[in-house]
């Protein structure tokens, strides 16, 4: 979706799998329309910042999928935490992280959510309770049963939302730490971002039974949704998110979705894994902001005018983000020292680098 | 005093550390019902109940990867490994998450906790359950590796490892957890082995035998052979790999001007090759021979009793090692 003006307004209409507007107010529904719309324009300008140079490493972009970031962070509360891979930059924003502090990290400057040590992949802000950006498929599944025995262990009443892509539930991480959060009952809802491929490996092709039902082994409650309905998604978290709270155990969605770019910025859009046409055709039928503006439209909730307003305000806010990126310092070159561990020793050498060492470089 | 086994005091390295702080709990492959494989937390789920002393399903990834979670999460987990032969299935959370998150949010989140349980050689168990793993954990900067010899560094460190902000791997001996010493008693206070210090475990003056784990013992062994031959050897026990106590290393070069490293693992990029390029680089000019590893066999670990003891390093290998590097044809010879 470049320009919102020109989508189709027929996408979607009668799709009787969608939920009604009923039970959301309308400023929370133009809400979530201007929340999404913030996440595409951010991950556009990222994609623009790519494609001259001013953005390095791997950069995976959210585009098509961002009811899931919205769905599942925007009805948990503000200490709950939210786990996640790779293809982070848009359930940061919805956890709250500022979007000049991700795009900042994006840049690799100083001013990023992790101060340019961690780039696209890593952004963290631990007083949001965004608990990353991890970069090895599935490894953070494990770490969100941790956080959710944290939870546990201290009695609190937060929960731990646990992104991951379909791929993820082939790797072991996932069984064990599943099987763990089963047996000991952990505050984690389990989510899996199936937008149908593994980079360019169609999960079909890499298991014998749908994503929904990979984790019917292990004891946890699993559920499908279509997470291309913001409405849908979020009617069916709140649900979740009540009974994890109440100590009921973890709970497992397969949300499934669609991304809409490439695998990450060095892979085409289409190609050898899927057709112009599907994709085409999914961009068309399967936008979750369009299917959401529509609805509006033809609740006649929304107008055209009020729209272009909304499309303005967070083109402001992303343009803005990539100025304060553009003009932020990169770190000293003392930094590439820093944070390597959180407690040095009286006693003994940490480094092995000649670091220490004078008349070394 | 107190005469305790090297079991025995992990185990109030444990109890203590547990009681002084609630965050603290032990997770690991029967450490709660069975007391531990090596016992080492005998009596402990009795004690503190099953939420601070949890069984674990046998999923080393998995559980490894809770207990950084857990860490991240502001507990201390203290997670043991049956051996840490089986760690290697868990050296993605140990490294890619454990070691590195600290630098990879700009230091937003530290990751307290402690890796341990024993490694290194036993008796005819072969290839898979011997082994040593110190370079494994050594190599990556954001943990530390602590390889305590005795009963009483093996309460001390324990009890500093849990209180360091860092991940620590703590890596005992299969073949100490009955060896006895002695350890402050537990009424003198707070018993804590900062980490980082090594310890010279026998004085000496012609040769210096640097080691740590287990081998500490095998070392001593060579010392009181050498010392029938008119040599009087020197053994430091580093302790703590990272960090590594350089100022010990070069005191001891400085003093024999010749150096043995003796290592349970393989020699390629082991322990003692690290040792001795550090050497080399900060003392080259005090040495009177070239520095000298020796090590477990470049092969994996042997069934046969016969070929398993050639391949361990012992005493007799350590006495050749500082005769050659004393130019010297000794009895063992």
């Amino acid at each position: 979706m470049t320009d919102t003006s020109t989508m189709s307004r027929e996408a979607g209409k009668g799709d009787e799998s969608m939920t009604g507007l009923e039970g959301f107010e309308t400023d929370q529904l133009k809400g979530f329309l201007k929340e999404m719309l913030l996440y595409r324009r951010f991950e556009e300008k990222a994609e623009e910042a790519y494609a001259i140079g001013k953005i390095g490493g791997f950069c995976h972009l959210h585009i098509g999928q961002e009811a899931v970031a919205l769905g599942f962070i925007g009805p948990l509360r503000k200490d709950d935490y939210v786990i996640t891979a790779y293809r982070d930059h848009t359930q940061a924003l919805a956890k709250g992280v500022e979007a000049n502090a991700v795009m900042a990290e994006l840049y690799g400057r100083d001013s990023g959510a992790v101060r340019g040590k961690g780039g696209s992949m890593h952004i963290f802000d631990v007083e949001k309770g965004f608990m990353g950006g991890h970069g090895i498929v599935g490894a953070q599944v494990p770490l969100a049963a941790g956080l959710g025995f944290a939870i546990k262990y201290r009695e609190e009443d937060r929960i731990c939302v646990c992104f991951m892509g379909d791929a993820a539930v082939n790797q072991g991480a996932f069984h064990e730490a599943l099987n763990m959060a089963a047996i000991w009952k952990l505050p984690v809802l389990f989510v899996v971002e199936n937008n149908e491929y593994g980079m360019g490996t169609a999960f079909s092709r890499v298991s014998a039974l749908p994503v929904k039902e990979r984790a019917a082994g292990l004891g946890v409650p699993a559920h499908h949704v279509n997470a291309q309905d913001i409405l849908a998604t979020w009617t069916l978290v709140e649900e979740l998110v009540e009974k994890i709270r109440a100590g009921e155990g973890p709970q497992y969605v397969d949300a499934r979705t669609y991304r809409f770019k490439g695998h990450s910025m060095s892979d085409p859009v289409s190609g050898t894994y899927r057709s112009k046409d599907e994709v085409e055709s999914k961009v068309k039928q399967e936008d979750p902001i369009s299917l959401l503006r529509d609805r509006l439209f033809d609740a006649e909730l929304l107008t055209e005018d009020e729209l272009a307003e909304m499309d303005r305000e967070v083109r402001a806010v992303v343009d803005e983000a990539a100025d304060f990126a553009e003009e932020a310092p990169f770190p000293a070159r003392e930094e590439l020292y820093t944070h390597v561990y959180s407690e040095v020793n009286e006693h003994g050498r940490l480094f092995f680098d000649g670091r220490d060492r004078e008349g070394e470089d | 005093m107190q005469t305790i086994t090297y079991r025995e005091a992990l185990n109030q390295a444990l109890a203590e550390e547990m009681e002084r702080d609630d965050t603290v709990f032990l997770m690991g492959e029967e450490v709660a019902e069975y007391d531990g494989a090596y016992k080492v937390s005998k009596g402990l789920l009795e004690k503190f109940g099953d939420r601070r002393v949890v069984d674990s399903p046998i999923a080393e990834l998995g559980f490894a990867g809770l207990g950084v979670g857990a860490a991240m999460g502001g507990l201390r987990p203290v997670i043991e490994f049956m051996t840490f032969n089986f760690s290697i299935l868990a050296l993605d959370q140990v490294i890619n998450s454990a070691a590195k998150t600290f630098y990879m949010t700009g230091g937003q989140l530290p990751v307290p906790m402690v890796f341990r349980g024993p490694t290194g050689a036993a008796l005819q168990l072969s290839a898979q359950h011997s082994q040593a793993c110190e370079t494994w954990y050594v190599h990556a900067p954001g943990i530390k590796l602590v390889t305590p010899g005795t009963p009483a560094d093996a309460k001390g460190l324990l009890k500093a490892a849990i209180r360091d902000n860092d991940p620590v791997a703590f890596m005992e001996g299969e073949l100490l957890y009955n060896l006895k010493g002695e350890v402050p008693d537990v009424e003198d206070g707070d018993f804590v082995i900062p980490l980082g210090k090594a310890d010279v475990k026998r004085e000496g003056s012609d040769v210096s035998i640097i080691t740590h784990g287990k081998m500490v013992h095998v070392a001593l062994q060579a010392a009181k052979k050498l010392e029938k031959d008119g040599i009087d050897a020197e053994v430091l026990d580093l302790r703590s790999l990272r960090p590594l106590d350089v100022e010990a290393i070069l005191a001891t070069v400085h003093k024999t001007n010749r150096v043995v490293y003796l290592e349970e693992g393989w020699p390629y990029a082991g322990i003692g090759a690290q040792i001795a390029a550090t050497i080399q680089e900060e003392a080259f000019d005090y040495l009177d021979a070239p520095i000298l590893r020796v090590t477990q066999a470049d092969v994996p670990m042997p069934y046969a009793k016969n070929l398993e003891q050639i391949a361990k390093p012992d005493a007799d290998r350590v006495v050749r090692a500082c005769n050659r590097v004393l130019y010297r044809n000794g009895s063992a010879d």
